[in-house]
């Protein structure tokens, strides 16, 4: 293939060369990356799920926490935060390194890529992995019996949503990040922890105190927590609330990447 | 000729602070042009306009008949860049680099595999195929950095500050790797602020200081313009120069006062130095060498390159 014809393929796949790149990235640590994806799952069933849930189940009775097992009710918004934290990690990192550390995204854009295509790949391979986590999360939620329902695969769909949505707005900021080593803190302890804690996750998010119930509604996890029990157990949800949940998710999704492609243009270009 | 790059009143600002500063030029076909300045003259800025990934304030500028700013992919698929930093990709092998790389430029596995061997065997990396970037040293990943500019066969090759912190071996290997490059035709546009690189890379060059263009011809015009043939150096020790300063200036063609020797520009160093000698100064070290560009920079500045 000569240069000129090579040009018009990139116009067209130039975010897919980088999708190649970065898998190719993520292959060398195939190992941690798989181990990661089946350890985290099974510690959190057993302490929390197992542990807490023995707990929780023994003194709410036969009618459980929303009506089921306490196992039952948490799987949803684990598979979703997980799913959460993996797009984090990948959209994260390969920034940082892409702008500040290894300055490669000035390599990939003095090439025909552009800096759309640049934020669309680092995102979609981030989305490949993270997709990789959510299904042996699954399927080890399966195993734990805490996916009762025959439509409990959409789960799937809807925690990818969900670090869709997160991952994007991720994407975004972090390309905006200068000094790395305050973000990182700021962002996992002030914006993750926090929406993992108060996000509806361990307990219905209608148990808080009305005054914490916000945290919830901006929070990707609890719009894609509500979507999952509904999907994995029959939680009762009206079809105007699965209409917002899913708006929600794929606004944020979309704002996050309009967003992520016009500042990715910018750095590369300042 | 054709000329691939031209540039008219090439203007850029950064609010008050002007960068580059209404500049003139033309890089030909085949040709190896050059950018000498010390750092902060402007010349990684006019790199970057060219290489289509910074805008300009004012002025025009065509590369390969094209303006970067509405046709950057269209470009930049017929540019090498090598910049001034590396930017490999540190956990990837050295074969994997380049093949990445290639395919950025949408090139196929099946152009790649042999243009890598091509390009390993180009950059004496042939033993390192199978390495991590990480474990390379800073001469092999220059060498790479070069390699994998070329892996889209460029029309241009652009590199900033190609030898900037390499050790004297390393420098000399990588100037031997652009020499032949430079014999097969390429067309090579280099910015540095080492004379020595200048004078044995570039066919043709601009002394840049301040965003302004100070003077521009081949090395060896340039020095025949601004500088004689030879420069006599002389060190009296660091407090005494400056006593026999006034007494030496009538004995030359110019003379500039550094911190630590007197430069007496002259095209016979060897009769100057005997006749100040027989005039009954007394020089602690004496040294006579050839004009070079960096007489001519201090010549249009007043400054030197490197500071």
């Amino acid at each position: 293939m000569k240069v000129k014809e090579a040009q018009r393929e990139v116009s067209r796949f130039g975010a897919l060369y980088i999708v190649e790149a970065r898998f190719r990235n993520m292959f060398k640590w195939r190992s941690a990356i798989i181990t990661t994806a089946i350890l985290n799952p099974v510690l959190y069933l057993l302490s929390v799920g197992v542990g807490i849930g023995s707990l929780v189940d023994a003194k709410q009775g036969a009618g459980g926490v929303d009506g089921v097992q306490y196992l039952t009710f948490l799987a949803p918004a684990l598979l979703a935060s997980a799913a959460i934290q993996g797009a984090i990690d990948e959209v994260t990192f390969p920034t940082l390194q892409g702008f500040k550390w290894a300055k490669n995204f000035f390599a990939m854009n003095s090439t025909p890529i552009t800096g759309n295509q640049i934020a669309l790949g680092v995102y979609i391979a981030a989305l490949g992995r993270t997709f990789l986590t959510v299904v042996i999360y699954w399927l080890i939620l399966l195993i734990a019996g805490a996916l009762p329902t025959g439509t409990a695969w959409l789960a799937m769909f809807v925690a990818m949503l969900a670090g869709g949505a997160f991952g994007s707005i991720m994407l975004y900021l972090t390309s905006k990040v200068e000094k790395e080593d305050f973000f990182l803190t700021a962002i996992g302890r002030l914006i993750i922890m926090p929406l993992f804690l108060f996000s509806g996750t361990f307990y219905p998010l209608s148990s808080m105190p009305l005054i914490l119930q916000p945290i919830g509604w901006i929070s990707p996890l609890w719009h894609a927590t509500e979507l999952g029990r509904y999907l994995t157990y029959g939680h009762s949800i009206s079809g105007l609330m699965i209409g917002v949940h899913f708006i929600f998710l794929t606004s944020l999704l979309a704002l996050g990447l309009k967003l992520a492609f016009r500042n990715f243009t910018k750095r590369l270009s300042k | 000729m054709t000329s691939l790059i031209s540039a008219r009143s090439l203007t850029k600002t950064y609010g008050d602070f002007v960068a580059v500063d209404q500049i003139n030029f033309e890089v030909l076909k085949g040709e190896s042009f050059g950018l000498l300045g010390p750092n902060g003259a402007g010349k990684s800025t006019i790199m970057r306009m060219i290489g289509a990934t910074l805008q300009r304030s004012s002025g025009e500028l065509a590369v390969l008949g094209k303006d970067p700013e509405k046709f950057g992919p269209q470009i930049r698929a017929h540019l090498g860049v090598v910049p001034q930093q590396d930017n490999l990709d540190s956990e990837l092998t050295v074969r994997e680099n380049l093949y990445i790389y290639g395919r950025y430029f949408g090139l196929s596995k099946k152009f790649l595999t042999p243009k890598i061997q091509e390009l390993l065997e180009f950059a004496q990396l042939e033993e390192k195929r199978d390495v991590k970037v990480e474990a390379l040293s800073g001469g092999m990943k220059r060498r790479l950095t070069i390699a994998r500019a070329l892996v889209s066969e460029p029309e241009i090759l652009m590199l900033d500050e190609p030898t900037t912190g390499l050790d004297p071996q390393a420098r000399h290997i990588l100037w031997d790797r652009l020499f032949r490059l430079k014999e097969l035709g390429v067309t090579l546009l280099l910015t540095t602020h080492f004379m020595d690189e200048a004078e044995q890379l570039c066919q043709r060059l601009i002394v840049m200081d301040k965003g302004k263009i100070m003077a521009e011809d081949s090395p060896a015009e340039l020095i025949r313009k601004y500088v004689t043939k030879e420069v006599l150096e002389l060190r009296f020790g660091s407090d005494k120069n400056s006593q026999f300063v006034d007494q030496l200036r009538q004995k030359c063609d110019r003379i500039e006062q550094l911190p630590d020797r007197i430069l007496l520009y002259t095209n016979d160093g060897e009769t100057l130095l005997t006749e100040i000698v027989g005039s009954g100064l007394h020089p602690i070290t004496s040294l006579v060498r050839r004009s070079s560009l960096e007489d001519v920079f201090l010549r249009l500045t007043g400054r030197s390159l490197i500071e």
